[in-house]
């Protein structure tokens, strides 16, 4: 079922910007949740994580992000490399200040503090250089302009749309060079999430950032990325380039809703999951 | 009209003092989520660190024993502030709540205890260069005037000042604004790149100053001695009705209790025979439980996706 990177046309030539090796995570001591997941992104790319509800690909990037002992989780096994250095041991304020930043599910922006206010929070590690925040500051009005529009409003009250802007945008303010991106179309109309993906496609080719995406839109992400892996249950299933993904049958059929010529029957579909179990 | 006023006026007066152990409370639970039960000990230990190093200083420096204690009490308050998070709250970071709050127990029966036996036990004085005297205000406008007690009237100067200071703090530095947004959000904060050490650092140091101020304007009214540790007790009926996380609640709440249990006292206190200033508050923050449990000005929980 997994085709080889090299296939799909990855860059092989140069080493990739993140790496995951084989990370397995415990929640609580004893809920194990990744059962040795592995990925890369190469410098500049879009690579989506796709997969249905507790998959695990928000658990991958808190992995990532080291914001998971905040939720009592734990790496256990494998490592992560980020430009060729481990970075399985540092803070988030480290990994901020190396560049990776990551947009947590759901927003989490500040709700009493102002929209200006939450973006600027995102300059933190920047400390006093106003000159320098100042112009992120117009550079992320000018990506969404409409943020601009709601500066001063509390962000606690801006709509689903505005906090996800908002919470990218707070995310730019950091000057990453890899953001990652958990779950922006979540509760979105389908023309924000267009708008949001457009967004995120520019600044990751204006910009230079790369991106790994955690999205349930298998149809979106496969449309914007380059390359995706899927997870189930802990486990990456399948990975490839995004067409070969696309265009791949069990893929039309568990994620993108398509019926697959009506190929197979719900038994069939039952045993491949259960197949799935047992390799798994 | 005038000996109600008096009487509003003192109880607004040591109100403020109640105001400041309270804002104390809010500034940690906001930020951290924890409620510091060592506020009280820290009050009691800033007053002490206050008052024995102006004695020793005293009968070399004069008056300049005065700013010279007040700095290096400071810096022990900021000291302590940087062991508590070294020690205690570093290491049991992510734990539940009730065992910070445990926690927090021990760091109150530490401080009581190591305080006086660094400090001493006995009953010391911080002066502050007042007169006695209480002073007249407002002569003109009521036969006689108002009675003022120059202590209170400092001290309310003084939170004024240092509840001004504060709110410049929060709403227009970075750190501030990085404080409330811990304190809207640990894990964003997180993630964007704010240190929870550091900010913790931050409101300990910031609540240590705040415990010296209320401690030496109480002490020098007062005396310090044990009992203002219980002053802390009062912050409690405080933040009920103020609410846990609202800096104005604790300012607002600490002026009305002040203001009413004074009032209490001298207009219904013979009813019940006197002495009902010491529970009149603990009253009032029991109806406040049954009917307001948010308190006046607990923060409104924004709820949208
Ligand atoms: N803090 C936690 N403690 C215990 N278990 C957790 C915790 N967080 C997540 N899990 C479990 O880990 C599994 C993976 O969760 P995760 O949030 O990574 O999935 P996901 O793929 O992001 O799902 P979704 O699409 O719903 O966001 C789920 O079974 C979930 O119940
Ligand atoms: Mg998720």
């Amino acid at each position: 079922m997994t085709l080889a990177p090299s296939q799909a046309g990855q860059a092989e030539t140069a080493p990739p910007l993140l790496s995951v090796t084989n990370i397995e995570v415990i929640y609580n001591h004893v809920i194990l949740v990744l059962k040795g997941v592995s990925l890369s992104v190469p410098e500049g790319g879009i690579v989506a994580l796709l997969g249905a509800n507790g998959a695990g690909k928000s658990t991958t990037l808190k992995s990532i992000s080291n914001l998971l002992r905040v939720e009592r989780g734990e790496v256990t096994k494998g490592s992560i490399t980020y430009g060729g250095e481990r970075i399985d041991q540092l803070t988030p304020n480290e990994l901020v200040r190396r560049g990776v930043i990551q947009v947590m599910e759901g927003r989490h922006c500040f709700g009493h503090l102002t929209v200006e206010e939450n973006l600027l929070t995102g300059a933190f590690i920047h400390g006093g250089k106003r000159r320098q925040i100042a112009e992120d500051l117009e550079k992320v009005y000018a990506y969404f302009p409409r943020l601009k529009e709601r500066r001063s409003s509390q962000a606690g009250y801006t709509s689903g749309g505005e906090q996800q802007m908002t919470a990218i945008g707070r995310a730019l303010m950091s000057r990453p060079k890899m953001i990652l991106l958990d779950e922006p179309s979540m509760g979105l109309a389908p023309q924000l999430v267009e708008q949001i993906f457009e967004i995120v496609k520019s600044i990751n080719e204006q910009e230079g950032v790369t991106i790994l995406l955690a999205e349930q839109n298998t149809n979106v992400a496969l449309r914007y990325a380059r390359y995706g892996y899927i997870l189930e249950s802990g486990r990456v299933v399948m990975e490839g380039a995004a067409d070969t993904l696309r265009n791949n049958e069990d893929v039309k059929e568990f994620y993108l809703g398509l019926g697959g010529e009506g190929r197979r029957s719900f038994r069939d579909v039952k045993q491949y999951r259960r197949r799935k179990r047992w390799l798994g | 009209m005038g000996p109600f006023l008096e009487v509003l006026l003192g109880g607004l007066l040591t109100g403020v003092l109640y105001s400041l152990v309270a804002l104390g409370f809010v500034l940690i639970f906001k930020a951290s989520g924890v409620f510091n039960f060592a506020q009280g000990a820290m009050v009691l230990f800033a007053a002490l660190s206050m008052a024995r190093l102006q004695e020793w200083m005293a009968p070399t420096l004069g008056w300049v024993a005065f700013p010279v204690a007040l700095t290096l009490s400071a810096l022990i308050m900021m000291a302590l502030a940087f062991a508590i998070e070294r020690l205690v709250l570093r290491q049991l970071i992510n734990q539940e709540g009730i065992i910070l709050f445990m926690a927090t127990i021990g760091i109150t029966f530490f401080l009581d205890g190591f305080g006086q036996t660094i400090w001493g036990s006995d009953i010391y004085e911080i002066d502050l260069f007042l007169s006695k005297d209480p002073i007249f205000l407002f002569e003109d406008v009521f036969p006689g005037g108002l009675l003022v007690d120059p202590y209170e009237l400092m001290a309310a100067v003084i939170a004024g000042i240092l509840v001004a200071v504060l709110a410049v703090f929060f709403q227009k530095t970075r750190v501030g604004r990085a404080l409330r947004a811990v304190a809207d959000d640990h894990q964003a904060a997180q993630s964007v790149g704010i240190p929870l050490n550091y900010i913790w650092l931050i409101v300990w140091t910031v609540a240590g100053l705040v415990a010296l101020v209320a401690g030496m304007m109480w002490g020098a009214k007062l005396g310090v001695q044990f009992s203002i540790a219980l002053v802390a007790l009062k912050a409690l009926p405080v933040l009920i009705l103020g609410g846990f996380t609202s800096v104005p609640g604790a300012i607002i709440g600490g002026l009305i209790i002040g203001a009413g249990e004074k009032l209490a006292e001298v207009y219904v206190g013979s009813m019940f025979g006197g002495g009902i200033e010491n529970w009149f508050a603990y009253v009032l923050a029991l109806a406040f439980l049954l009917f307001r449990p948010q308190g006046l000005f607990g923060e409104r929980i924004i709820e949208r996706v």
